[in-house]
């Protein structure tokens, strides 16, 4: 509740000092103020980069986890279960024999498609070596063996180029981001998997985590990779988002397999967590630790333009202006100040960051390839950093020129 | 040091003003102690002395695929391997999900081949003798506070026990430790017997995950290593065979590019704190070509004023990068006693003090290059009659 | 015996832009070891020039200079500072004295580019503003002096490596009378019980009768004027 509270603490505080400009008083003392800012622009330029520092940091850090968690959260809804090995928590670590895909699938509170069959996908997950772009080391990618029933649970997927893999062949697609980021992915490349030679027949785009793996036959991926039947998941429709419990009852209730199902909203939002998490906290902590940097920045800056201008405040007061529009018309100043480094800040993100690829290794022990996501909401955030540092920056300048003694002031003339 | 009184004085002239800008000065380099740590712990994961003569063979296919634990004769026959072991991943995790372990079965010989994980001999024996027996490092004890004798369960996230059970008892009879402050994040694992896996696992037993070979001469690796995967060539257990410094930068390497983030950073961050001092000094300056005119009056050279007003950055830029690398040493062993393993980090060492002072200086030097400059071409003549 | 200070038709000319300015033209002048010089003359009589010139804080356009049979006219930028260094003494106007410093540290400064150790040097210090009368006020900090103590603190800067020379320009200009007095007693006390070679820039006249020879310049030319009468004690 008070982080609620503080967070809309900057937006107010700078609205008043904004709408402070009504006054009359306060406009003048402010054009002093800014009127001499050309002259000080070594000073000004310390306050205006590092505020852009700090929010174009912050921006790009943020902007990591949440192109990060927006394509893990994407991959999933609340209509579709994966079913996982009780304890596994990952397709990877989890195995199902066929038995069990079968039952899986025949439970009631499955979707079936036109033909009365249900919308029930169990799937391989294996992990195989190609090389990323541009590099020499192999890095993890995630080959999922499907069969056919895949395609009317996977709505999403369209073709982007080339056609579907054939069912019994060894013929791969791959997903748009996996072609971008891996070498030999273009179509009628080979690629080694269980050490024979597969053919990329396609390229398919599913806008979510998928787009980082290769898609092949799910038979001939186990035959190469000798996994016999087994799968490692069964992804399934439900027949509505309200059915995932008595989903899970069923399951529960058979005692020939112990199995834990989530919805695929669930189940990939969760594995975006800790990343997500840690990158936040990184990424706010080097924030913090920068805008206490440029707020002393601020604070020397402004201090001086306040001592600079001591004879003409003292002068404007002996004459009748009183302390308080003294104390806004700084905080004017150091806030323009502080909008200008927040823009640029903000700007900079989003010119270098915005849709910027990178991969990560995700939680099939494999890359998940994603790309920074610079959002409205973020650049908001950082503006708000930036009045925020411009406001303490401003606070004690202000304070300290509006209670100079006049005639201290006025003693410098 | 005679001028450095005088340097001194002058720094701290206007005291408000230089104390406001060491503070960013300590706030730069609090940050770069705290990012040169991640850095040193994701890029120094593998780069030890005894790693130099170990090379590690996977198999060809992925990490993930396992191969047949016969291949340890055959790879023990080839000319220049000196020792080799194998072992498993288990995973798992200690009473939450959230604790996800670093969990291995290995054979009895694993610990010849790394010496630097440092235990009493009575410990290693009661491993040997004790079928469900475990090693532990001591960063992982301190976290869940074990202790030698504690009975623990791990919850399997992979490999179920024949019964179905997911939960696996383990003693701990041993807790390594390691003596390079750089390796810290070696202190991690839990080791167990594979014995005791290849009987109780419901599947996976009867394989090696991976093997670590140990090179008689370190030269001779890439050679070894050939003759290693020449071993599996046309099989269906083709291997992948390389240096352990190879294996574990490939791997980091698909976590993010550690470097690349905190170099940026850190860039971001050096730049604007250049900026920052670079208008103080120049102010500071500005403000005393009258007494530096004077000290060239009294005899001062050209160079001495130039060095006096460089040595003046150089002090600026020392007293807040030493505050602030001393802030984050502090910072860093405490975080990594609290959060242990699950932020990498290494404690603040005389690496990174080496760095740090050099990037001190440097700074220094290009903050109070232009203002230095100045001091130095005053005409003595012009500056006395205010001109 | 050969004069201190040898000035043989020294000119000089500043350019500024497109305008050259003669400040000088063609000064000759001998200063005697043990002189207490003055130099009068309106603003803008090349006065503090001439000065700066004896003190080796500028070079001659034309001409030679002379000091202590050295030709300082001829020495680059970095030997005339080291010349400086142990030569000259310089009392300014506006004191000069470095703010941050107290009295003894001010004091103190000329002797850093000596190989002397800590001790010595503070002991030289010592004994410079003992001479001057203001050993009490060793660990002020200027803006804890008035006026002319201030003054008395760079005079004791200015002696306390026995320079050859004593330059000052308008020592007294910024003191009221009372403090005037005291600074020019000084000087003529170091000047007669301590040998010190004076030059002195004034445009007070009372502040000239302390010294012992007066010359006026005017646009940059020498008007030798009689020996001043006896200062009163």
């Amino acid at each position: 509740m008070l982080m609620k509270v503080l967070g809309w603490l900057p937006w107010i505080l700078t609205a008043a000092v904004l709408l402070a400009c009504a006054n009359g008083q306060v406009r003048s003392v402010a054009q002093v103020g800014i009127s001499t800012l050309r002259q000080r622009l070594g000073a000004a330029s310390v306050v205006v980069v590092g505020i852009a520092g700090v929010v174009g940091v912050l921006v790009a850090l943020l902007a990591m986890a949440q192109g990060f968690q927006a394509t893990l959260q994407e991959t999933g809804s609340n209509d579709t279960a994966i079913v996982l090995r009780s304890g596994s928590q990952t397709e990877i670590n989890s195995a199902l024999d066929h038995a069990a895909t079968v039952v899986i699938g025949d439970e009631p509170q499955v979707q079936h498609d036109a033909q009365g069959r249900p919308i029930a996908s169990p799937e391989l997950v294996v992990v195989a070596s190609l090389p990323k772009k541009g590099s020499s080391t192999d890095a993890n990618v995630e080959v999922r063996g499907i069969g056919q029933d895949a395609w009317a649970l996977r709505t999403r997927v369209r073709m982007v180029s080339g056609r579907r893999f054939t069912p019994g062949l060894r013929e791969l697609i791959v997903g748009a981001r996996a072609a971008k980021e891996f070498e030999h992915t273009e179509l009628g490349s080979k690629i080694d998997l269980g050490g024979q030679p597969w053919t990329v027949v396609g390229v398919f785009d599913s806008g979510d985590e998928h787009d980082s793996e290769l898609w092949g036959d799910a038979d001939v991926v186990a035959s190469a990779y000798r996994r016999g039947d087994g799968r490692n998941s069964v992804t399934v429709r439900l027949k509505s988002p309200q059915q995932l419990d008595a989903f899970k009852a069923a399951l529960a209730s058979d005692p020939r397999f112990k199995v834990d199902a989530s919805t695929t909203l669930d189940y990939y939002s969760r594995q975006s967590d800790l990343l997500t998490r840690t990158i936040r906290i990184l990424g706010t902590t080097v924030a913090i630790i920068m805008a206490i940097g440029a707020i002393f920045g601020a604070l020397n800056t402004m201090y001086a333009a306040v001592a600079s201008r001591t004879r003409e405040i003292a002068t404007l007061r002996a004459m009748g202006f009183r302390g308080g529009p003294v104390v806004v018309s700084v905080l004017i100043e150091t806030l323009l100040l502080a909008i200008a480094g927040g823009v640029i800040g903000a700007v900079i993100a989003w010119a270098l960051f915005d849709h910027y690829t990178a991969s990560t290794l995700g939680a099939n022990f494999s890359q998940v390839v994603f790309e920074f996501r610079v959002t409205p909401a973020l650049l908001a955030g950082g503006l708000k950093w930036a009045l925020a540092i411009g406001l303490v920056g401003g606070l004690f300048p202000a304070l300290r020129a509006a209670r100079m003694p006049v005639t201290e002031g006025l003693r410098e003339l | 040091m005679k001028y450095l009184s005088l340097i001194w004085s002058t720094l701290f002239r206007r005291k408000t003003r230089t104390l406001f800008t060491i503070f960013s000065v300590i706030a730069a380099f609090l940050l770069f102690g705290l990012l040169d740590s991640v850095r040193g712990a994701f890029a120094n994961v593998g780069h030890n002395v005894a790693g130099a003569s170990r090379l590690i063979t996977i198999s060809k296919q992925s990490l993930v695929v396992s191969l047949p634990t016969s291949l340890l004769m055959r790879i023990q026959a080839v000319p220049g391997v000196s020792a080799v072991t194998y072992a498993n991943w288990f995973g798992g995790y200690y009473q939450e999900p959230k604790n996800q372990l670093v969990t291995e079965a290995v054979p009895q010989n694993y610990f010849t081949l790394y010496p630097e994980f440092v235990l009493p001999a009575a410990e290693l024996r009661s491993f040997h003798d004790v079928r469900t027996g475990a090693i532990v490092g001591q960063s992982l004890a301190q976290r869940f506070n074990w202790k030698l004798g504690d009975k623990i369960p791990i919850q399997a996230t992979i490999f179920p026990q024949k019964g179905g059970s997911n939960t696996w008892m383990f003693d701990i009879v041993g807790i390594y430790h390691v003596s390079d402050p750089n390796l810290k994040a070696e202190e991690n694992q839990l080791y167990f017997n594979w014995d005791y896996f290849d009987q109780a696992t419901q599947f996976g037993g009867g394989t090696a995950g991976w093997y670590i070979e140990r090179v008689a001469q370190p030269k001779q690796a890439d050679r070894v290593a050939r003759a290693i995967d020449a071993i599996s060539a046309n099989s269906d257990h083709e291997t992948k065979t390389q240096s352990e410094d190879a294996f574990t930068a490939a791997f980091v390497s698909q976590f993010a590019d550690i470097g690349l983030i905190v170099g940026s950073i850190m860039g971001a961050v050096f730049f604007t704190l250049i900026l920052l001092t670079g208008n103080t000094m120049a102010q500071a300056v500005r403000e005393r070509i009258p007494e530096l005119a004077i000290l060239k009056t009294i005899g001062f050279s050209n160079r001495s004023v130039l060095s006096l007003v460089l040595a003046e950055s150089v002090l600026l830029l020392a007293i807040g990068g030493a505050v602030g690398l001393a802030i984050a040493a502090v910072a860093v062993s405490g975080i990594r006693a609290k959060l242990g393993p699950q932020i990498p980090m290494l404690p603040v060492g005389t690496q990174a003090w080496l760095r740090g002072v050099a990037l001190m200086i440097a700074i220094g030097l290009v903050v109070g290059a232009l203002p230095a400059r100045r001091g130095m071409r005053l005409r003595i003549v012009d500056a006395l009659s205010g001109r | 015996m050969s004069p201190l200070v040898e000035i043989r038709s020294v000119s000089k000319v500043y350019v500024r832009g497109k305008q050259k300015l003669e400040v000088l033209h063609h000064v000759n002048l001998d200063i005697g070891k043990g002189d207490f010089l003055a130099l009068m003359g309106p603003s803008g009589s090349g006065k503090t020039t001439l000065l700066n010139l004896i003190g080796g804080l500028d070079s001659p356009t034309e001409g030679t200079l002379t000091v202590a049979e050295k030709r300082i006219d001829r020495l680059g930028q970095s030997e005339l500072a080291r010349w400086r260094a142990s030569n000259v003494g310089f009392v300014f106007q506006f004191y000069n004295l470095l703010p941050m410093l107290s009295a003894a540290r001010n004091v103190e400064l000329p002797l850093l580019l000596t190989k002397l150790p800590a001790a010595k040097r503070r002991s030289h210090a010592a004994i410079a503003l003992e001479l001057v009368g203001l050993a009490d006020r060793a660990s002020h900090k200027p803006g804890e002096l008035s006026g002319g103590q201030q003054q008395r603190v760079a005079i004791a800067r200015a002696i306390v490596s026995d320079p050859t020379l004593l330059v000052c320009d308008e020592p007294t200009g910024d003191l009221d009378r009372q403090s005037a007095v005291e600074v020019l007693t000084l000087l003529q006390r170091l000047n007669r019980d301590h040998g010190k070679t004076i030059v002195m820039v004034t445009h007070d006249p009372k502040a000239a009768e302390y010294a012992s020879h007066t010359l006026h310049l005017d646009k940059g030319t020498l008007v030798e004027a009689a020996a001043a009468a006896e200062s009163p004690s």
